[in-house]
């Protein structure tokens, strides 16, 4: 069972706050003591997913957590906008295919960059993206 | 010598340096694009050294802010490598599944200026 010890929540309404969604998530993962490699990894997906948020779904939030199940710590990021939604779920997550003209690999990419991602959408109400990375021991 | 993107461009003869060490978003992005192509036309420029050391996250906005600078100052006659990538970011980019293609790279500053100097010297 997962249990959360700590919760951070962002919201995102500009450019800056990506800019400061990614520093906490670095902040936490070097408090936590996660690798270079892990830190990189979770911060470049949340600076993804949060641009995402703003740029694709209009603003949202960022809920993070401190989790642990028992045995690893983890941290669990929760991107959630109330934009347009995703039409095609299975196209945007093969990577490649952007609306934006930008490069399409934010969320195929995002998604091999953490050990857990889920991606719910509904079109026209909004978007939840939940990604967790887990410390390595 | 930086008009408004707060990052300092410095010369060495033909070759611009710059040294990218704040988060680049999209006010800056655009300044620091414009101070390099200004900077380009200045004086004969041949070469532009990006060190990205101080960048501990390269995400697919930032790589290709990056990569779009190089082919900007390609088309005033100007060759770019990119120089200082964290392992960590390699990494990340590759995961990713952005090996910023069409980029010329080398390890660090040192690497990058002989590097320059052999693409130069080659066109
Ligand atoms: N939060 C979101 N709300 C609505 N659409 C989204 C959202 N995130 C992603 N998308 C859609 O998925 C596409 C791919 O996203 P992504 O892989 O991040 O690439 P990019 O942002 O470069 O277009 C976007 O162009 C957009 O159409
Ligand atoms: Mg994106």
């Amino acid at each position: 069972m997962i249990q959360v010890a700590a919760t951070h929540r962002l919201s995102i309404d500009c450019e800056g706050d990506i800019i400061a969604v990614r520093r906490r998530v670095r902040d936490i993962a070097e408090l936590r003591k996660f690798d270079s490699f892990a830190t990189a990894a979770i911060t470049t997906a949340s600076s993804e997913l949060a641009r995402n948020a703003l740029v694709h779904g209009g603003k949202g939030v960022a809920l993070i957590e401190e989790v642990t199940d028992g045995s690893r710590l983890g941290i669990r990021i929760v991107f959630e906008d109330e934009g347009p939604g995703i039409e095609d779920i299975p196209r945007v997550l093969a990577g490649g295919y952007t609306t934006a003209r930008s490069m399409g690999l934010g969320l195929s990419g995002s998604k091999r960059l953490v050990d857990e991602f889920a991606l719910e959408s509904t079109p026209g109400s909004g978007t939840k993206v939940t990604v967790t990375k887990w410390r390595r021991f | 010598m930086s008009a408004h993107s707060q990052i300092p461009i410095l010369r060495i003869g033909s070759t611009l340096l710059v040294s990218i060490q704040i988060d680049l978003h999209d006010a800056v992005a655009e300044a620091f694009q414009a101070d390099v192509l200004s900077a380009i036309e200045q004086r004969g420029t041949t070469g532009l050294v990006v060190d990205i050391s101080g960048l501990d996250m390269v995400d697919t906005y930032v790589a290709r802010i990056l990569a779009e600078t190089g082919r900007m100052a390609k088309l005033m006659g100007t060759s770019t490598v990119l120089v200082g990538m964290r392992p960590e970011v390699a990494a990340t980019l590759v995961r990713m599944g952005y090996g910023l293609e069409g980029v010329r790279t080398a390890l660090d500053l040192d690497d990058g200026l002989a590097l320059l100097g052999h693409v130069i010297a080659r066109r």
